[in-house]
């Protein structure tokens, strides 16, 4: 493996885990070129005729998918920090003796650490998805034994149908199936309203097996995995633990500097004319996101507008847009809260969406660039507009992509963000990794003023003379510093322990091992 | 004493650093910093540590600190507290005064919004001044504990100096009696513009402050003036109104605080509050009789915006021009409470238009359709416009525009 500078000046390793791979080329500038992936042909002759698929617990169902060595198993997320099926994944695979899995979640919560234990007895050699808290201190202290490999939402399923990874075994948790292998996120003791991010898992692997505590009569419908796909159905007492699956209801942020930058991203929306009768919104589940939904919302109300629809991540505050008439349509891939998942089961216009539909770069187009306004958070943004979402300026590992990456193919996207948490600048000269590029990123909003990329005259013109504190990045940068103090650099080993992959595949940058 | 704790370390303190300074008899100086920021910052707090126990003369020591992100200006106070508490030193520290910070106020400035900071909480400082209150009261009394005191005031005084308000008033409340005047030895030559005097009962308490503030004032070669803002908070107090209104030129504004009013009447504090309606209004009238500005008490219930926003329209009724906020979200509101609504600016227009009318006309009577209009209800009237124009909900030539309409 060596060192490449790749077209963002990133130096990243041109093999990953003994693979080749391309370094990053430019914003749409990879153009891929082959067959997407397939698994195996199955037949129905190696099915049971009656189609009860039901096995008697998962480390069977995982003993007759053939668990081996060097196996790659995938997840799905929508059991949130209330996930009991995944890690038992390992601790059965650990008990025969398997080793060096590949772990392929679409992301990993807290309640997914003990997983560390696996990665450490070698069960385990790697994780590609999200890594967040003590695991991505586990990666970043390069205590694991392969590559760590983040990608997008989309990215993951551009790798999955691109045959980048390839799924042995799929374990799909769902919180109702039928004995066939159909399976919905609703209803049962677990519901996460719905089960979208299982889709390339389950069109994909090689192998499938539904993991349910809610068992139902055929057909299980409306289904969102569907049977034909299935090799085995497990039941079990409890897939995931329903408080932490989602939350009662989420919480705007009471931080009053928070809302006070809400305030500014929603005068600023509607200063430039970006919201408007008709226009299409994302905004995400965190605390200030939510209080820009609750803020628009009012507009809303004032000015009489609908949004044609908007994209979830949903939450409360969407489904309050939504019956009050104020959005047309929810397309979801993920419900946050118990008012989603009330309103996924009795609302016709609030759809189940999956990223594998919205996000995927190598497809037919994607739902993207289709939004008008997409509000994103970051922990750096630089002073070419470049993001930073998976390290903090200590050089940890810590989140996730998420659907980041994906989401920065908006018409517009605003980043609203506080100049610097605690004494630690968001606003800096070159973010310490690269998820995204300046040229994606629109509008930075802070407490301390609004920097819009030199790139976006229009928007510029939009909103001078409007009242609106707008500032340069560099100016940004400069109070930051003036009020913290220049911060120093993290100081890094040689050692890459994990690679950032853009949308295409081609990987934008590498994180390395922290020196301690 | 040889060894101090001085500055908040804890799971929900942030912006703030725990020093320990103990002093030893040999062996230099030796740090040890845990931080949140270590990697970026470690180099630059522990470099600073060594300066500043140098400046004090400090050669051997033993300096433990939790740190959560504190800003230099907090880590240079709580240092110097710690010195200070073990040394007994008279030296000081004091840092830049930064040159945004040097802005003037006047007297008849609005105090709509005052918002309370506690003296000792640094990380509610940076941010006060974008929620554009009126005032920040960066607070000594009660939101400092008794032995914190000290440690708050050497903190207030680095805050007066670094910190930007972005135009806010620059307000301090001191403590009672003697620690009061200290407070305002250490405090008054970093540009303080306003000193609230807590539960103030009598023209001397005002002349006593006033007094040594302007001592303080030419011992240091300044000579703007620093307002004053009594505040009644016992039944003496309210008795003592007028005197206090009255005690010094430097009084600007007169605030009734309620939470210890109703204590010191042994009732309880209700929302209507019936219980304070007569300290209320005579608190109002004095301060009108005396010219200055009647300022009513905080609401406390941070969650309710609805009955804030009621409580600021019956203060407003009653003749109150500000209050008191202990949540920077409750500025918005007060402020949208003490403005004219639109319906009493239209009104107010209507009446200046007519009055004008008739002036030119040559008439006597002013009337406005069927009725008429007496002067009392013009010069209301024109406050309303002269409000509503210093606010920016009116040009200053509304009337050539009214007129341009017709």
């Amino acid at each position: 493996m060596k060192l490449v500078e790749n077209a963002a000046g990133r130096l990243v390793p041109d093999e990953i885990n003994g693979k080749e791979a391309i370094p990053f080329m430019g914003v749409g500038k990879y153009r891929p070129s082959g067959r997407k992936y397939g698994p195996s042909i199955p037949t129905c002759i190696d099915y049971p005729e009656d189609n009860n698929k039901v096995v008697g617990s998962l480390k069977e169902a995982l003993v007759r998918c053939g668990l081996k060595d060097g196996m790659t198993v995938s997840t799905h997320h929508h059991l949130r920090d209330g996930d009991l099926v995944s890690n038992q994944i390992f601790a059965i695979a650990s008990e025969l003796g398997v080793k060096d899995l590949v772990w392929l979640p679409s992301a990993s919560f807290p309640c997914n650490d003990p997983v560390i234990q696996y990665l450490e007895d070698g069960t385990v050699n790697r994780i590609e998805g999200s890594m967040n808290g003590p695991l991505g201190m586990f990666v970043s202290e390069g205590r694991m034994k392969g590559m760590a490999v983040l990608r997008s939402h989309g990215g993951r399923v551009q790798a999955i149908q691109d045959g980048d990874v390839k799924i042995d075994i799929a374990v799909l948790a769902a919180p109702a199936a039928d004995s066939f292998g159909n399976a919905r996120g609703t209803g049962g003791p677990s519901p996460t309203g719905v089960i979208g991010y299982a889709k390339p898992d389950y069109l994909y692997a090689e192998k499938v097996i539904v993991v349910t505590d809610n068992l139902v009569n055929l057909p299980c419908f409306p289904m969102e995995i569907e049977g034909n796909y299935v090799d085995y159905v497990v039941v079990t007492d409890k897939i995931g633990i329903p408080e932490k699956i989602v939350s009662g209801t989420t919480q705007i942020t009471k931080s009053p500097d928070r809302l006070l930058i809400a305030e500014l991203t929603t005068s600023f929306l509607e200063k430039s004319g970006l919201l408007r009768d008709g226009a299409t919104m994302q905004a995400g589940a965190g605390g200030t996101s939510l209080a820009i939904a609750v803020y628009v919302h009012q507009l809303l109300k004032k000015k009489g507008w609908k949004l044609s629809f908007g994209f979830g991540g949903s939450t409360k505050y969407m489904v309050d847009m939504l019956e009050e008439g104020h959005m047309g349509y929810i397309l979801d891939a993920q419900a946050f809260d118990l008012d989603s998942v009330a309103s996924i089961e009795k609302n016709l216009n609030h759809i189940a969406y999956p990223v594998f539909n919205a996000y995927n770069y190598h497809s037919k187009g994607n739902l993207t660039t289709m939004m008008d306004i997409m509000i994103l958070g970051a922990t750096e943004i630089d002073t070419g507009f470049n993001g930073n979402v998976v390290t903090h300026s200590d050089g940890l590992l810590l989140h996730g992509i998420g659907g980041w990456q994906n989401c920065l193919h908006a018409r517009n996207v605003i980043v609203p963000v506080p100049l610097f948490r605690d004494r630690i600048p968001v606003i800096v000269d070159r973010v310490t990794t690269l998820c995204g590029p300046g040229e994606l990123i629109d509008v930075i909003i802070t407490e301390r003023g609004i920097a819009i990329n030199p790139r976006r005259q229009d928007l510029i013109d939009a909103v001078r003379g409007k009242g609106l504190p707008l500032v340069t990045i560099e100016e940004l940068k400069d109070i930051a510093e003036k009020i913290c103090g220049k911060p120093e650099k993290a100081d890094f080993d040689d050692r890459v322990v994990a690679a950032i992959k853009w949308v295409d595949g081609t990987v934008i940058d590498a994180v390395r091992k922290v020196k301690r | 004493m040889k060894q101090v704790i001085t500055g908040n370390t804890g799971p929900r303190i942030r912006s703030d650093i725990e020093v320990m300074l103990e002093l030893t008899e040999t062996g230099g100086i030796e740090l040890n910093l845990k931080s949140k920021v270590k990697t970026m910052y470690g180099k630059a707090i522990e470099r600073q540590c060594r300066d500043l126990l140098h400046y004090f003369g400090i050669e051997n020591a033993r300096l433990s600190m939790n740190d959560s992100g504190a800003l230099p200006f907090v880590i240079a106070a709580r240092i110097e507290a710690a010195v200070k508490a073990l040394t007994g030193t008279e030296k000081c520290f004091i840092p830049e005064m930064a040159a945004e910070n040097l802005y003037a106020s006047s007297r008849d400035r609005f105090r709509f919004s005052r918002l309370y900071l506690p003296g000792n909480s640094p990380g509610m400082f940076l941010n006060a001044g974008l929620h554009s209150p009126d005032g920040v009261i960066l607070d000594l009394e009660d939101s400092v504990a008794p032995e914190r005191k000290d440690e708050a005031r050497i903190l207030v005084r680095n805050a007066l100096r670094v910190v930007n308000f972005y135009g806010a008033e620059r307000m301090i409340r001191i403590n009672q009696g003697e620690r009061g005047l200290d407070d305002l030895e250490m405090l008054i030559p970093h540009n303080v513009h306003l000193v609230l005097i807590p539960k103030c009962e009598d023209a001397e308490t005002v002349r006593k402050v006033d007094n040594r503030i302007r001592e303080i004032k030419a011992r240091e070669g300044q000579n703007e003036m620093v307002f004053l803002m009594p505040i009644i908070e016992s039944a003496a107090g309210v008795e003592h109104a007028m005197e206090i209104a009255t005690a010094a030129k430097s009084v600007v504004a007169m605030a009734i605080g309620l939470e210890d009013y109703t204590a010191d009447l042994g009732v309880q504090r209700t929302k209507e509050g019936k219980e304070s309606l007569y300290a209320r209004n005579r608190l109002v009238v004095a301060s009108k009789a005396a010219g200055i500005q009647p300022i009513d008490s905080v609401f406390s219930d941070v969650g309710d915006m609805e009955g804030l926003l009621n409580n600021v329209l019956s203060a407003k009724a009653m003749g109150f021009e500000g209050m008191g906020c202990i949540h920077p979200r409750q500025i918005a509101v007060i402020r949208e409470g003490f403005s004219p609504s639109p319906q009493e600016l239209e009104k107010a227009k209507k009446i200046v238009i007519a009055y004008r009318d008739a002036l030119e006309k040559g008439l006597g009577v002013v009337a406005l359709g069927t009725k008429m209009i007496d002067p009392p209800v013009v010069a209301r009237a024109e406050k309303t416009i002269t409000l509503a124009v210093r606010l920016g909900l009116l040009p200053e030539n509304w009337i050539d525009l009214e007129e341009s309409k017709n």
